[in-house]
């Protein structure tokens, strides 16, 4: 075996031994599953056990039309508004809307009491409700009947088809995308940074324990640093694939164990989102074809393409920051005094992620998504979230040529502060030095 | 025949100067000593040795060949930092470090079991370094060191962090070592080590080398032709022979003198002259200085040179 392979089989087999990878391996894709199995469990009951709220009308002209639903029971109140508010405070009503004789092009004096603060929801609910339902009354006033008023309610739901160059149709969604660009991104930045941060205590503690002397008279500092980088490659990369393997099996085994289908996913939905100020009925057929929509762009995915780009990114993002981590590690003697030099490291890092949540996500091609893309320290993470959304091609090639020539620039600059630093002990270290290292020929 | 000729080496640190026309010798199968005072080039120069680092000029032969890659095998390093992973077992750790030396694992697996069988320590195998005790880290230390059979073996201060039955284990060793043909380079400043052990040594003072060659000539060299006399009886009387250095008196009638040869006298003719003298000898001996007193002369004498700055 190569010294290179053999010091990438010792970072590899001394992480992986290790009961910490054993844990955190195996008990993410437990925690996952088991957080959304939750959730969805919970929100079922909850809108399966959800009771009626009664809601108090005073109706003084006599012109609205409550529909109970599972949420609300309307009851007509025939008293004043004092002795109805008497009324109210006794019952365990969950609220009293009081809607006087109205000027239809003026209305105005319309009240809802209730108890306490009601939700934002359940105040626009109303508000929904009492709009649309005036609405219809100046539709009539102006002469519409009945009859054509029930043609104009309509529901739509919007789907999104890409078509490329040559004609071809491919089902899309904004939001499929948009979890997808989220999922990705936060990916690469996550792992870069833990296994970027793992590779400077690796390169930390050598220093400290002294075998590093030992080990560069048998291997070239670089090999060493090389192996080191690729040894914890390897472990995120495995622990990475074990993760998807665990959390797709396990989710399914949960959505099997809850008997998850879509109409309980669309009464999940409805009490998350607290969206119904549609009929039931309605409701369904729309949560229905939205459920279906997704599923169909779910399936569409170019899986192959996007977990080929992410491994690109991973790796060479990896590449680059995890030499940089290197560097820093070897110039010091402790984790304390690598602070200093980390932050300029995690600080584009940081950038990139921002970035990618205020510029690439809401306008993925915009310019300074079309930048943050390029640049190769913040390209992994904001490269990620675009293509979920779709890139040209020269594009992507263009940000993974960069990627390419900066990851052998950080590694070659690394490797230059490197070799000097893993041998330096007790000298305080600054930018300048630093410099100086990179400079010297040894 | 030389296992290592070093020729004219210099090394700068930014401005700082840490060899300086360094030229050395190393016979092979003897126990050669490297000695000088803390910060002179030693450790430098065994880096350069050990291709940790380069040297800006000058040449390094193995055997009569440029030091290259290869030559990483022939080396054995034990540096005066001791350190180890200190997570990893002790069978794997030497594992590793064989195999990094170019051993293959078979062979590799069978000298480990050999030599923790020579130093009682087979059950080790499993434990981690952090488990043990520091004489049991230190010896491990040493395995990873020869383990691979280094016809040149560097050991930087090799005795610190011993007590003294692992350090007469560990001499033991290094004796036995040189007997099966290593040339063992030893970097120290305890001198009673050098004395006891070494064949050659060479000097290193403020990165230049001051003195090099067989310790028993270098002595030999830094003779002052002195004796050291006790006797009874008080008549000395000098003459063109000898000089009388200092005389200490003693209880009992018991003198001790120091005594300096003249030019072209020898130690027979001084002898010879006090036998005809009104003294009784008890003993005479020649004064030898030490490797120590050798040492701190020259040492001492660089610094009166040099302007203090």
């Amino acid at each position: 075996m190569s010294k290179i392979g053999l010091v990438i089989k010792r970072e590899f087999d001394s992480r992986v031994k290790k009961k910490s990878f054993l844990l955190a391996t195996i008990l993410v894709p437990l925690l996952f599953p088991a957080i959304i199995g939750g959730m969805i469990y919970f929100a079922i009951q909850e809108s399966k056990n959800a009771e009626q709220e009664k809601v108090y009308v005073i109706d003084e002209a006599g012109e609205f039309n409550f529909e109970n639903d599972n949420k609300y029971a309307f009851e007509e109140l025939n008293l004043g508004l004092e002795e109805a508010k008497v009324a109210f405070t006794e019952s365990e009503a969950y609220a009293l809307l009081y809607l006087p004789a109205i000027d239809l092009a003026n209305p105005a004096g319309i009240v809802m009491y209730a108890k306490k603060n009601p939700s934002l929801q359940a105040s626009s609910y109303f508000e929904n409700q009492i709009e649309s339902q005036i609405r219809d009354r100046k539709l009539k006033s102006s002469g519409i009947s009945e009859e054509e008023l029930d043609k104009l309610k309509t529901n739509i739901s919007l789907s999104t088809i890409n078509v490329s160059d040559t004609g071809e149709e491919k089902a899309s969604s904004a939001g499929v995308a948009y979890g997808i660009a989220y999922a990705f991104s936060f990916l690469v930045y996550m792992f870069v940074l833990i296994y970027g941060t793992q590779i400077m205590q690796g390169v930390i503690e050598e220093k400290s324990s002294k075998i590093v002397e030992i080990i560069v008279s048998s291997v070239k500092p670089f090999q060493l640093m090389i192996g080191k980088v690729i040894g914890v490659a390897s472990v995120g990369l495995l622990q990475f694939a074990i993760w998807v393997v665990l959390i797709f099996a396990l989710s399914a085994g949960v959505f099997a164990i809850f008997d998850f289908n879509p109409a309980d996913m669309q009464t999940a939905q409805e009490s998350m989102s607290g969206m119904n100020g549609n009929s039931s009925a309605q409701a369904a057929i729309m949560e229905n074809s939205k459920v279906g929509e997704i599923l169909n762009v779910v399936y569409d995915i170019p899986y192959a393409y996007y977990i080929s780009v992410f491994a690109f990114f991973f790796i060479s993002g990896y590449l680059l920051y995890g030499a940089l981590f290197a560097a820093v590690g070897s110039a010091v003697d402790n984790i304390t005094d690598a602070q200093q030099f980390t932050m300029p490291i995690t600080m584009p890092m940081i950038i990139g992620f921002l970035g990618t949540f205020m510029f690439v996500m809401p306008e993925p091609d915009g310019n300074v998504s079309f930048w943050l893309s390029i640049i190769p320290f913040t390209a992994p993470v904001a490269m990620m979230a675009r293509v979920a959304f779709g890139v040209p091609a020269w594009e992507l090639a263009l940000s993974m040529g960069l990627m390419v020539v900066g990851f052998l620039f950080t590694i070659w600059m690394a490797g230059r502060i490197y070799r000097i630093g893993i041998l330096m002990h007790g000298t305080k270290v600054n930018y300048k030095t630093l410099l100086k290292w990179v400079k010297t020929n040894s | 025949m030389h296992i290592l000729t070093a020729k004219n080496l210099n090394k700068t640190f930014h401005q700082n100067v840490a060899l300086h026309n360094v030229d050395l010798e190393i016979p092979k199968q003897s126990i050669f000593g490297l000695l000088g005072p803390n910060g002179a080039g030693k450790s430098t120069f065994i880096r350069i040795v050990n291709q940790i680092i380069n040297a800006d000029s000058g040449q390094i032969q193995i055997n009569g060949e440029d030091l290259a890659a290869k030559h990483i095998g022939t080396i054995g390093y034990l540096p005066e930092e001791r350190g180890l992973y200190k997570k990893m077992k002790v069978g794997d750790q030497l594992l590793y470090l064989a195999q990094l030396k170019g051993l293959p694992k078979k062979e590799a697996v069978q000298k480990i079991k050999s030599w923790l069988e020579r130093f009682e320590a087979s059950d080790w195998l499993n434990k981690k370094i952090e488990d043990l005790s520091k004489g049991m880290q230190q010896k491990v230390q040493f395995i990873s060191t020869v383990m691979h059979e280094p016809e040149l073996i560097i050991l930087d201060e090799p005795f610190s962090g011993f007590d003294p039955i692992n350090a007469n284990l560990i001499k033991d060793e290094i004796l036995r070592l040189r007997e099966k043909g290593s040339t063992i380079i030893f970097s120290t400043h305890r001198m009673e080590s050098v004395e006891e052990m070494c064949d050659y040594i060479a000097l290193i003072n403020k990165s230049e080398k001051i003195l090099d060659g067989e310790k028993s000539k270098i002595k030999n060299d830094f003779k002052s032709n002195q004796f050291t006399l006790v006797h009874r009886g008080n008549g000395i009387s000098t003459n063109e022979t000898f000089n009388l250095e200092s005389k200490v008196t003693f209880g009992e009638g018991l003198h001790k003198s120091t005594l300096k040869l003249l030019s072209g006298a020898s130690s027979n003719q001084l002898l010879q002259e006090l036998l005809n003298q009104k003294v009784d000898i008890v003993s005479f001996q020649e004064d030898i200085p030490s490797i120590n007193d050798i040492f701190i002369q020259l040492v001492k004498g660089d610094k009166q040179n040099t302007p203090t700055s």
